[in-house]
């Protein structure tokens, strides 16, 4: 599904991703971790390219995002993507933000666009407050709507970037019981996160992150029970 | 009796307050159309002047709109009146000369409150915009300009109003405005106070009601941010 080979990323002198090799299946969950600046935010933005690599190869269900003819506009609603922040758009409803983009996008009539989104918005628990504005709900409401958002386009990948970052701790839960379910309805995940309980419970492969490389790859188990590599160790001992 | 008698000469004898409302025409035509000239100019320069954060380098519709904001803003307004007035329209169409003048003035200072305003919005909502599949120009119509609008209001109204009030030098070049007209009246009837104080009402009211109406706009803009 998702092939990456030999990816590269500077800003100006600056290596942030220094050849990322890797293959994910459909309908799996992988969790990106490692410590700050290790490049985790960069590549997932490489892959619906808000960032243009330098070099390298990205092919996504059969799409070369690096071919200049592909279209990627219309790639990009076959990715969706969850940001730290949220990024709701603070002038329309809840229910705007969700119909949006099916409906600018030419993909769905407005009836049907917001039916489909009332569904979304009950699938995340939140569809009561449809009409309300997203400066009247909490962190946690709001990025589960950006979560349903996303899923308006029905895209075959989804990349989430620290979606729970900027949440209060208590409302952490409710988003990740989300993202669990997703996981679980056989949708491809990759996420980048420091929530090692849901890396660990949730995802079928971890990626470890260190210096714009991915250092250490492997199940929940490998990783966090037998991690190989002794930068892996040093970062867990650390988090968890 | 004597004030209002003072008044009435000054004023209603010999048409005083007719000079006074066709100034007051010509005042609001140029301070009009220069507002809307402004706002088309000031949002053409800068979408060019746009393009380079796009791009990430500078690019031939930037440079332009650098070198007319650099030129306009570094020249004092009354000059490029007389530049426009005597050069470019060789003392004919008066009113037009004022308000390309004021216009292409305006523009230049409109085009950086417009950049600014886009910029304000945070980089988070184009990016959500594109990751969504939607194109540059659908993000920015349906998600960035609708914010900005925000941003751009209250220094845009400023700037209109200030816009409005500069056009008291239009009598420079012999243009018949408002502040033209209590000249008129001063030298006729050998009396400064009352003109100019009756202009400066005159001036003041125009203004107020820009105000309340600027006011009134973005009471209804805010109308998504409640809380």
């Amino acid at each position: 599904m998702i092939y990456v080979k030999d990816l590269h990323k500077h800003f100006g002198k600056l290596e942030v991703l220094n050849g990322i090799d890797c293959h994910i299946s459909k309908g799996e969950c992988v969790c990106i971790i490692g410590p700050s600046g290790s490049g985790k935010s960069t590549f997932l933005r490489c892959l619906n390219l808000l960032e243009v690599p330098t070099k390298g190869d990205i092919v996504i269900d059969g799409v070369d995002l690096m071919d200049k003819n592909t279209n990627i506009d219309l790639f990009r609603r076959e990715v969706g993507m969850v940001f730290q922040h949220f990024n709701l758009f603070p002038h329309l409803t809840i229910l705007e933000n969700v119909t949006l983009a099916p409906i600018k996008n030419k993909l769905m009539t407005q009836e049907e666009a917001e039916k489909r989104a009332m569904e979304l918005l009950n699938q995340v628990g939140i569809a009561e407050k449809a009409n309300n504005y997203p400066a009247q709900l909490s962190g946690g409401q709001k990025q589960r709507v950006a979560i349903a958002r996303s899923l308006a386009l029905s895209p075959k990948v989804m990349l989430f970037d620290e979606p729970t970052s900027a949440l209060d701790p208590e409302m952490v839960g409710e988003v990740l019981d989300v993202m669990k379910n997703l996981a679980q309805a056989g949708m491809t995940m990759i996420v980048v996160t420091h929530e090692m309980g849901f890396a660990r419970e949730v995802s079928d492969r971890v990626f470890f992150m260190e210096e714009g490389c991915i250092l250490e790859e492997g199940t929940p188990e490998d990783i966090f029970d037998h991690p190989k590599e002794s930068r892996t160790k040093e970062f867990l001992s650390k988090v968890l | 009796m004597n004030f209002i008698n003072h008044l009435y000469n000054i004023f209603v004898d010999g048409n005083g307050y007719l000079l006074l409302l066709k100034g007051l025409g010509v005042t609001l035509k140029v301070a009009f159309f220069a507002c809307l000239l402004g706002i088309l100019l000031g949002l053409i320069a800068a979408i060019m002047k746009m393009t380079e954060v796009r791009k990430g380098r500078k690019t031939i519709f930037s440079i332009i709109a650098n070198i007319y904001i650099d030129v306009i803003r570094g020249t004092p307004t009354v000059v490029q009146l007389l530049i426009i007035y005597f050069l470019v329209f060789r003392s004919q169409a008066s009113t037009l000369a004022g308000i390309c003048t004021f216009g292409i003035n305006s523009g230049a200072y409109v085009a950086e409150i417009i950049r600014a305003g886009i910029m304000a919005v945070d980089k988070g909502q184009m990016e959500a915009g594109r990751s969504l599949g939607l194109s540059y120009g659908t993000t920015m119509k349906e998600i960035i300009i609708p914010q900005a609008i925000k941003n751009i209001l209250p220094a845009l109204g400023n700037e209109l109003i200030v816009l409005t009030k500069e056009t008291a030098i239009l009598g420079y070049v012999g243009i018949m405005d408002l502040a033209k007209a209590s000249d008129f009246i001063i030298s006729r009837k050998y009396v400064m106070f009352e003109p100019l104080i009756a202009i400066a009402i005159i001036y003041y009211i125009v203004v107020k009601l820009m105000t309340l109406a600027l006011n009134a706009f973005e009471r209804r803009l805010r109308q998504s941010d409640i809380r």
